[in-house]
């Protein structure tokens, strides 16, 4: 079938199971949304799916298994936006999205005109242009996160899997980074697996959510299923409420004070 | 989109990408650097040479290049059999090193690494001082000895590494850190045992070109023109690296397989190198940490440049080493630290000032 299938993906760390037998199915080119508390799992998750955990299961996109392929050959169908990527010293903007032609370029070999072509591309779709030559660790956190999405979209791969890419940035600007992966998602089809931090956010941007609680999924669904009051408050020990927002998608607000037991 | 357009499109109006480049007057400018101190280390000595004349001396051996001028036959004899064998042997040497810093610094994400770091340089100098201490035939013997003992270092330390099952660096690392102590220990036991063949080993230890002949030579240009071309072919991946293995592992490039090949090349050059030189200091670390100031820090920039200014400081620190308090000769390894020393603060006040 088209899409990626998960099946009874597991992890164990240091004797710990700290990802249960987690079964999805996702359709191409559709966004499912992790989400879940602390220490959930969402990360190894993420990265049992990239291939860079060793984890029992299968995970197969459009019926490949991705544990089949090479290194090289993974990296073009998976992409990543880690949680926390490395500013390599001096590295100019360019040079670091061209690594994300990595899985392209021969091992011992340099990148060809095509490679160069395609990060122009990008560089233009998101507008990092004007600051090709500046080097990385001199960006702000919003120019960072879209240079290393510059660099996953840069392997072309179909799966694209996103942790936390706004933990660091503000509304604005975690706004205009989410609005760029949906719009990538539909112009090129993508399928798309991210763990957010913000669930109103999160409910926003998904065509699907999980909730992941240590290390297993306990709901899944649309964001009006997944994101009530009820499941919040059992899992993540947090008092909100959840609105419908006339406007399309639910706004989930924090409260203060004593926990309302009769919420029905 | 399929009409053209009158207006020039976003592409073409923007200026061209410029990928990092070696680039072309840092090659040029250190290749005439190495040209020139090799010259003046050919012409320097007790018996002056003018450069000129050696200039003349290698033009003449261009086919179809007669100039007067060159060296008579008692020069040529001291040119070719004394000083360009030391020259060349010291090229090797620096570059070998300075690369294989370059090349640790990559693969271990460290500025501080040198090609020392996984306890090449202490089962070199075991080997070497057993060798020295049994009173055998030493000047055939002692480089043997020593790399064999830099590599069986560098194995150990694998070994340990991943006997205690870590595959991360910083395990590799205090494992680099336990064998180089354990080594260390031992051969300071066998001196103390054999006080009478301390200076000798001493000598050898704080590296020397004394001896160095066309024999020399001729034994470590295989190893290292490997361990070059091996290390400078893995320029791109060692910038791939530079964001951490598991993001390189997401970008198709398995880290532990390239730190593997990096450092076997880099053992077998290094091994080689100290085995004709004794321990020399410091040029791992200076020359990349100078390139990396000055150029960009890059491997494509940081492995070529390192290469041949490595080749240029050790000829010059091996020039001072025989002139400055000629007719005696210094240890080269104790010119290079003198530099080095003052130097690695410096750039350890800059890194942290930042």
């Amino acid at each position: 079938m088209s899409g990626l299938s998960i099946d009874r993906v597991g992890v164990s760390l240091l004797g710990h199971r700290v990802l249960d037998d987690v079964t999805l199915t996702i359709p191409g080119g559709h966004w499912l949304t992790v989400v879940g508390p602390n220490g959930a799992g969402k990360s190894t998750l993420l990265r049992a799916i990239a291939g860079v955990l060793a984890h029992d299961g299968r995970v197969e996109l459009d019926g490949v298994r991705l544990g089949d392929l090479g290194s090289r050959q993974r990296a073009r169908t998976v992409a990543v936006v880690p949680q926390e990527p490395a500013r390599p010293e001096g590295m100019a903007v360019v040079d670091y999205v061209l690594l994300g032609r990595t899985p392209y370029v021969p091992y011992l070999g340099i990148e060809s005109a095509t490679d160069l072509a395609i990060v122009g591309d990008l560089l233009d779709t998101l507008e990092l242009r004007e600051m090709a030559e500046r080097p990385v660790t001199s960006l702000s956190s919003g120019e960072f996160q879209r240079t290393v999405l510059a660099r996953a979209l840069a392997q072309e791969a179909p799966l694209l899997l996103l942790d936390e890419p706004t933990s660091s940035l503000d509304l604005g600007h975690a706004q205009q980074v989410l609005e760029l992966v949906d719009q990538m998602r539909s112009q090129r089809g993508l399928t798309v697996i991210s763990a957010l931090h913000d669930l109103t956010t999160a409910g926003q941007f998904a065509d699907s959510m999980v909730l992941l609680v240590a290390g297993a999924v306990v709901a899944e669904g649309s964001a009006s299923e997944v994101l009530t009051e009820e499941l919040i408050a059992a899992h993540y020990g947090a008092r909100v409420r959840v609105i419908d927002d006339p406007g399309g998608g639910l706004v989930v607000i924090p409260l203060r004070g004593q926990v309302r037991q009769d919420t029905p | 989109m399929t009409t053209p357009s009158p207006l020039p499109t976003k592409t073409e109006d923007a200026p061209p990408l410029q990928p990092v480049r070696l680039p072309w007057r840092w090659l040029v400018g250190s290749v005439a650097l190495l040209v020139a101190v090799v010259l003046v280390a050919m012409a320097v000595g007790p018996a002056g040479l003018s450069p000129s004349a050696i200039a003349i001396q290698l033009l003449n051996y261009l086919p179809g290049v007669h100039l007067d001028g060159g060296l008579n036959e008692l020069e040529s004899a001291v040119l070719w059999e004394l000083r360009a064998p030391r020259v060349v042997l010291a090229m090797l040497v620096g570059a070998m090193l300075a690369v294989a810093g370059a090349g640790y610094q990559g693969v271990f994400r460290n500025p501080l690494a040198d090609p020392y770091l996984l306890g090449v340089a202490a089962g070199a100098g075991l080997g070497a001082t057993v060798a020295i201490v049994s009173g055998t035939d030493h000047h055939s013997l002692v480089p043997v000895a020593a790399f064999v003992g830099g590599v069986a270092g560098v194995a150990a330390t694998y070994a340990l590494g991943r006997g205690v099952g870590g595959r991360d660096t910083n395990t590799l690392i205090l494992a680099g850190v336990a064998v180089a102590a354990f080594l260390t220990a031992v051969q300071t036991y066998v001196n103390q045992r054999n006080s009478d063949s301390l200076r000798e080993v001493y000598g050898w230890i704080l590296g020397r070109f004394l001896t160095a002949g066309w024999r020399d030579v001729v034994i470590v240009l295989p190893y290292i023109v490997v361990a070059l071309a091996v290390i400078l072919a893995h320029r791109r991946l060692l910038d791939v690296l530079s964001v951490g293995q598991y993001e390189a592992g997401s970008l198709g490039v398995p880290a532990a397989r390239v730190r593997l090949v990096v450092v076997l090349a880099a053992t077998l050059g290094t091994a080689a190198a100290v085995a004709v030189s004794g321990l020399i200091g410091f040029v791992g670390i200076v020359v990349p940490h100078i390139v990396r100031l000055l150029a960009g820090s890059s491997y494509r920039i940081v492995l070529p440049l390192s290469a041949i200014l490595g080749a240029a400081f050790l000829v010059s620190a091996d020039l001072v080493a025989r002139t400055i308090v000629a007719p005696g000769e210094l240890p080269v390894g104790v010119v290079t630290a003198f530099i080095g020393a003052p130097f690695f603060t410096l750039v350890l006040r800059t890194t942290r000032s930042r």
